[in-house]
Protein backbone atom coordinates (compact mmCIF):
# COMPACT_ATOMS: atom_id res chain seq x y z
CA UNK A 1 0.00 0.00 0.00
CA UNK A 2 2.25 3.06 -1.44
CA UNK A 3 0.34 6.82 -1.67
CA UNK A 4 0.20 7.18 -5.16
CA UNK A 5 -1.87 4.03 -4.61
CA UNK A 6 -4.12 5.56 -1.78
CA UNK A 7 -4.72 8.63 -3.37
CA UNK A 8 -5.59 7.18 -7.18
CA UNK A 9 -8.21 4.89 -5.06
CA UNK A 10 -9.57 7.37 -3.10
CA UNK A 11 -10.36 9.57 -6.06
CA UNK A 12 -11.21 6.92 -8.43
CA UNK A 13 -13.85 5.79 -5.54
CA UNK A 14 -15.28 9.41 -5.01
CA UNK A 15 -15.81 9.73 -8.62
CA UNK A 16 -17.56 6.50 -9.19
CA UNK A 17 -19.63 7.70 -5.73
CA UNK A 18 -20.74 10.76 -7.50
CA UNK A 19 -21.14 9.51 -10.89
CA UNK A 20 -23.71 7.22 -9.29
CA UNK A 21 -25.35 9.52 -7.06
CA UNK A 22 -25.55 12.92 -8.79
CA UNK A 23 -29.34 14.51 -9.64
CA UNK A 24 -27.84 16.02 -13.71
CA UNK A 25 -27.00 13.03 -15.87
CA UNK A 26 -24.16 15.31 -17.41
CA UNK A 27 -22.56 15.45 -14.17
CA UNK A 28 -22.94 11.73 -13.57
CA UNK A 29 -21.04 11.16 -17.47
CA UNK A 30 -18.32 13.60 -16.35
CA UNK A 31 -17.38 11.85 -12.58
CA UNK A 32 -17.78 8.63 -14.70
CA UNK A 33 -14.62 9.65 -16.96
CA UNK A 34 -13.14 10.54 -14.02
CA UNK A 35 -13.71 7.12 -12.71
CA UNK A 36 -12.34 5.68 -15.98
CA UNK A 37 -8.76 7.73 -16.04
CA UNK A 38 -8.69 6.64 -12.28
CA UNK A 39 -8.82 3.18 -13.32
CA UNK A 40 -6.39 3.61 -16.10
CA UNK A 41 -3.85 5.29 -13.81
CA UNK A 42 -3.95 2.52 -11.50
CA UNK A 43 -3.10 -0.28 -14.07
CA UNK A 44 -0.24 1.78 -14.69
CA UNK A 45 0.35 1.62 -11.16
CA UNK A 46 0.56 -2.06 -11.23
CA UNK A 47 2.60 -2.28 -13.76
CA UNK A 48 0.14 -3.06 -16.67
CA UNK A 49 1.08 -0.74 -19.25
CA UNK A 50 -1.01 -1.89 -22.44
CA UNK A 51 -4.05 -2.44 -20.39
CA UNK A 52 -3.92 1.04 -18.91
CA UNK A 53 -3.87 2.91 -22.23
CA UNK A 54 -6.36 0.24 -23.92
CA UNK A 55 -8.72 1.96 -20.98
CA UNK A 56 -7.80 5.43 -21.76
CA UNK A 57 -8.47 4.89 -25.44
CA UNK A 58 -11.81 3.17 -25.19
CA UNK A 59 -13.65 4.13 -21.81
CA UNK A 60 -12.41 7.75 -21.92
CA UNK A 61 -12.16 8.00 -25.29
CA UNK A 62 -15.26 5.96 -26.97
CA UNK A 63 -17.46 4.87 -23.75
CA UNK A 64 -17.99 7.72 -21.93
CA UNK A 65 -18.62 9.83 -25.33
CA UNK A 66 -20.78 7.47 -25.98
CA UNK A 67 -23.08 8.04 -22.99
CA UNK A 68 -23.01 11.73 -23.51
CA UNK A 69 -24.11 11.28 -26.97
CA UNK A 70 -26.61 8.79 -25.42
CA UNK A 71 -28.01 11.86 -23.05
CA UNK A 72 -28.41 14.01 -25.40
CA UNK A 73 -30.14 11.92 -27.76
CA UNK A 74 -32.95 10.74 -25.14
CA UNK A 75 -32.83 14.58 -23.72
CA UNK A 76 -32.23 13.51 -20.41
CA UNK A 77 -29.79 16.50 -19.31
CA UNK A 78 -31.66 18.46 -17.76
CA UNK A 79 -31.89 18.09 -13.88
CA UNK A 80 -34.77 16.02 -13.33
CA UNK A 81 -37.73 16.97 -11.01
CA UNK A 82 -39.17 13.75 -9.52
CA UNK A 83 -37.14 11.48 -7.61
CA UNK A 84 -34.45 9.65 -9.02
CA UNK A 85 -34.55 6.40 -6.99
CA UNK A 86 -36.24 4.07 -8.24
CA UNK A 87 -39.03 2.73 -5.15
CA UNK A 88 -37.55 -0.09 -3.45
CA UNK A 89 -34.17 1.36 -3.39
CA UNK A 90 -33.07 1.29 -0.06
CA UNK A 91 -33.10 -2.88 -0.55
CA UNK A 92 -31.02 -2.06 -3.12
CA UNK A 93 -28.12 -0.23 -1.17
CA UNK A 94 -28.41 -2.64 1.42
CA UNK A 95 -27.91 -5.33 -0.42
CA UNK A 96 -25.04 -4.21 -1.97
CA UNK A 97 -23.67 -2.99 1.49
CA UNK A 98 -23.86 -6.93 2.61
CA UNK A 99 -22.19 -7.81 -1.31
CA UNK A 100 -19.35 -5.42 -0.15
CA UNK A 101 -19.11 -6.65 3.39
CA UNK A 102 -19.05 -10.13 2.46
CA UNK A 103 -16.10 -9.26 -0.28
CA UNK A 104 -14.22 -7.87 2.19
CA UNK A 105 -14.29 -10.04 4.87
CA UNK A 106 -13.46 -12.51 2.24
CA UNK A 107 -10.24 -10.93 1.23
CA UNK A 108 -9.46 -9.60 4.45
CA UNK A 109 -9.50 -12.98 6.14
CA UNK A 110 -8.75 -15.69 3.36
CA UNK A 111 -5.37 -17.68 3.40
CA UNK A 112 -5.96 -18.49 0.01
CA UNK A 113 -4.22 -15.01 -1.56
CA UNK A 114 -0.91 -15.56 -2.95
CA UNK A 115 1.98 -13.95 -1.09
CA UNK A 116 3.82 -10.93 -2.70
CA UNK A 117 7.14 -12.00 -3.84
CA UNK A 118 7.39 -11.56 -7.03
CA UNK A 119 9.04 -9.04 -9.10
CA UNK A 120 7.83 -6.77 -11.38
CA UNK A 121 6.66 -9.04 -14.80
CA UNK A 122 6.85 -7.59 -17.73
CA UNK A 123 4.53 -7.01 -19.99
CA UNK A 124 5.58 -5.54 -23.09
CA UNK A 125 4.07 -4.57 -26.15
CA UNK A 126 5.90 -7.10 -28.03
CA UNK A 127 5.29 -9.79 -25.83
CA UNK A 128 1.52 -9.12 -25.71
CA UNK A 129 1.57 -8.81 -29.47
CA UNK A 130 3.18 -12.39 -29.58
CA UNK A 131 0.61 -13.90 -27.52
CA UNK A 132 -2.33 -12.41 -29.37
CA UNK A 133 -0.76 -14.24 -32.45
CA UNK A 134 0.13 -17.27 -31.54
CA UNK A 135 -2.05 -18.25 -28.06
CA UNK A 136 -4.57 -16.12 -28.40
CA UNK A 137 -5.40 -15.79 -31.96
CA UNK A 138 -8.94 -17.80 -31.48
CA UNK A 139 -10.36 -15.41 -29.39
CA UNK A 140 -8.82 -12.27 -31.23
CA UNK A 141 -10.85 -13.55 -34.11
CA UNK A 142 -13.73 -14.05 -32.22
CA UNK A 143 -13.51 -10.97 -30.74
CA UNK A 144 -13.40 -9.11 -34.13
CA UNK A 145 -16.37 -11.10 -35.00
CA UNK A 146 -18.13 -10.06 -32.23
CA UNK A 147 -17.15 -6.39 -32.20
CA UNK A 148 -19.07 -6.62 -35.97
CA UNK A 149 -21.89 -7.96 -35.02
CA UNK A 150 -22.44 -5.35 -32.61
CA UNK A 151 -21.78 -2.47 -34.33
CA UNK A 152 -24.40 -3.80 -37.05
CA UNK A 153 -26.96 -4.90 -34.59
CA UNK A 154 -26.47 -1.22 -32.76
CA UNK A 155 -27.51 0.54 -36.07
CA UNK A 156 -30.01 -1.60 -36.51
CA UNK A 157 -31.52 -1.56 -33.27
CA UNK A 158 -31.37 2.14 -33.62
CA UNK A 159 -32.84 2.72 -36.69
CA UNK A 160 -36.24 0.66 -35.81
CA UNK A 161 -38.71 3.47 -36.10
CA UNK A 162 -37.55 4.19 -39.47
CA UNK A 163 -37.75 0.81 -40.73
CA UNK A 164 -41.28 0.35 -39.70
CA UNK A 165 -42.74 3.81 -40.59
CA UNK A 166 -41.28 3.04 -44.43
CA UNK A 167 -43.29 -0.25 -43.94
CA UNK A 168 -46.91 1.58 -42.87
CA UNK A 169 -46.47 3.59 -45.58
CA UNK A 170 -46.36 0.88 -48.14
CA UNK A 171 -49.69 0.15 -48.11
CA UNK B 1 -2.69 -5.12 4.46
CA UNK B 2 -0.33 -6.44 1.37
CA UNK B 3 -1.04 -4.20 -2.32
CA UNK B 4 -2.96 -7.14 -3.32
CA UNK B 5 -5.54 -6.81 -0.41
CA UNK B 6 -5.72 -3.53 -0.87
CA UNK B 7 -6.58 -3.84 -4.56
CA UNK B 8 -9.29 -6.44 -4.19
CA UNK B 9 -10.89 -3.67 -1.51
CA UNK B 10 -10.80 -0.89 -3.93
CA UNK B 11 -12.55 -3.53 -6.34
CA UNK B 12 -15.08 -4.82 -3.89
CA UNK B 13 -16.16 -1.23 -3.35
CA UNK B 14 -16.22 0.17 -6.98
CA UNK B 15 -18.88 -3.15 -7.40
CA UNK B 16 -20.30 -2.44 -4.84
CA UNK B 17 -20.96 0.87 -5.94
CA UNK B 18 -21.79 0.21 -9.15
CA UNK B 19 -24.32 -2.34 -7.66
CA UNK B 20 -26.01 -0.23 -5.90
CA UNK B 21 -26.31 2.75 -8.93
CA UNK B 22 -27.70 -0.26 -11.06
CA UNK B 23 -30.60 -1.53 -9.02
CA UNK B 24 -31.30 1.72 -7.36
CA UNK B 25 -31.75 4.60 -10.02
CA UNK B 26 -34.36 5.25 -12.60
CA UNK B 27 -32.56 6.47 -15.37
CA UNK B 28 -31.43 3.78 -17.86
CA UNK B 29 -28.57 5.41 -18.54
CA UNK B 30 -27.78 5.30 -15.11
CA UNK B 31 -28.37 1.73 -14.94
CA UNK B 32 -25.81 1.13 -17.82
CA UNK B 33 -23.54 2.86 -15.64
CA UNK B 34 -23.23 0.85 -13.15
CA UNK B 35 -23.05 -2.34 -15.22
CA UNK B 36 -19.96 -0.63 -16.29
CA UNK B 37 -18.33 -0.03 -13.53
CA UNK B 38 -18.78 -3.75 -12.09
CA UNK B 39 -17.43 -4.96 -15.05
CA UNK B 40 -14.20 -2.02 -14.30
CA UNK B 41 -14.15 -3.75 -10.98
CA UNK B 42 -13.74 -7.48 -12.10
CA UNK B 43 -11.22 -5.93 -14.96
CA UNK B 44 -9.18 -4.34 -11.57
CA UNK B 45 -9.42 -7.74 -10.11
CA UNK B 46 -7.49 -9.59 -13.24
CA UNK B 47 -5.14 -7.16 -13.25
CA UNK B 48 -4.31 -7.22 -9.60
CA UNK B 49 -4.37 -10.81 -9.45
CA UNK B 50 -2.12 -11.09 -12.51
CA UNK B 51 0.52 -8.71 -10.94
CA UNK B 52 0.75 -10.03 -7.39
CA UNK B 53 -0.20 -13.94 -8.27
CA UNK B 54 1.91 -16.92 -9.38
CA UNK B 55 3.38 -16.89 -13.03
CA UNK B 56 3.38 -13.52 -13.79
CA UNK B 57 5.04 -14.07 -17.32
CA UNK B 58 2.52 -15.85 -18.81
CA UNK B 59 0.16 -12.16 -18.98
CA UNK B 60 -3.28 -14.42 -18.98
CA UNK B 61 -4.78 -11.39 -16.53
CA UNK B 62 -3.75 -9.02 -19.29
CA UNK B 63 -5.21 -10.82 -22.21
CA UNK B 64 -8.33 -11.38 -20.08
CA UNK B 65 -8.47 -7.33 -19.34
CA UNK B 66 -8.07 -6.93 -22.75
CA UNK B 67 -10.76 -9.06 -24.31
CA UNK B 68 -13.48 -8.01 -21.47
CA UNK B 69 -12.60 -4.45 -22.69
CA UNK B 70 -13.53 -4.77 -26.24
CA UNK B 71 -16.61 -6.96 -24.62
CA UNK B 72 -17.48 -3.82 -22.41
CA UNK B 73 -17.37 -1.22 -26.00
CA UNK B 74 -19.22 -3.65 -27.85
CA UNK B 75 -21.73 -3.83 -24.30
CA UNK B 76 -21.93 -0.63 -24.14
CA UNK B 77 -22.50 0.37 -27.85
CA UNK B 78 -25.58 -2.30 -28.37
CA UNK B 79 -27.03 -1.50 -24.87
CA UNK B 80 -27.33 2.52 -25.74
CA UNK B 81 -28.73 1.51 -28.92
CA UNK B 82 -31.60 -0.73 -26.94
CA UNK B 83 -31.99 2.94 -24.56
CA UNK B 84 -32.26 5.24 -27.62
CA UNK B 85 -34.70 2.75 -29.74
CA UNK B 86 -36.77 2.66 -25.65
CA UNK B 87 -36.74 6.30 -25.45
CA UNK B 88 -38.19 6.67 -29.44
CA UNK B 89 -41.12 3.58 -28.21
CA UNK B 90 -41.91 5.25 -24.73
CA UNK B 91 -40.87 8.59 -25.01
CA UNK B 92 -38.87 8.41 -21.60
CA UNK B 93 -36.23 6.64 -20.58
CA UNK B 94 -37.72 5.88 -16.99
CA UNK B 95 -37.25 2.35 -16.24
CA UNK B 96 -40.39 2.13 -13.92
CA UNK B 97 -42.23 3.46 -17.04
CA UNK B 98 -41.09 1.25 -18.84
CA UNK B 99 -43.63 -1.76 -18.48
CA UNK B 100 -45.44 -3.33 -21.43
CA UNK B 101 -43.56 -6.07 -23.65
CA UNK B 102 -45.32 -4.43 -26.95
CA UNK B 103 -45.79 -1.06 -27.23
Amino acid sequence: MSLPFILIASVTLLAAAAAMSLRNLVHCALALTVTFAGLAALYLNLDAQFAGFAQILVYVGAVAILIVFAILLTRSGDTPNQAILAPGWIYGIAISALVFTALGWAVLNSSALPKPAAPAPEATVKNIGEWLMSKYVLPLEVIGLLLTAAMIGAVIIALREMKTKMEGDRP
Amino acid sequence: MSPLQGCLLVSALLFAIGFAGAVSRRHAILALVGIELMLNAANLNFIAFWRYGAHPEALTGVMVVIFSIAIAAAEAAVGLALIIAIYRQYKTSNLDEVKDLKG
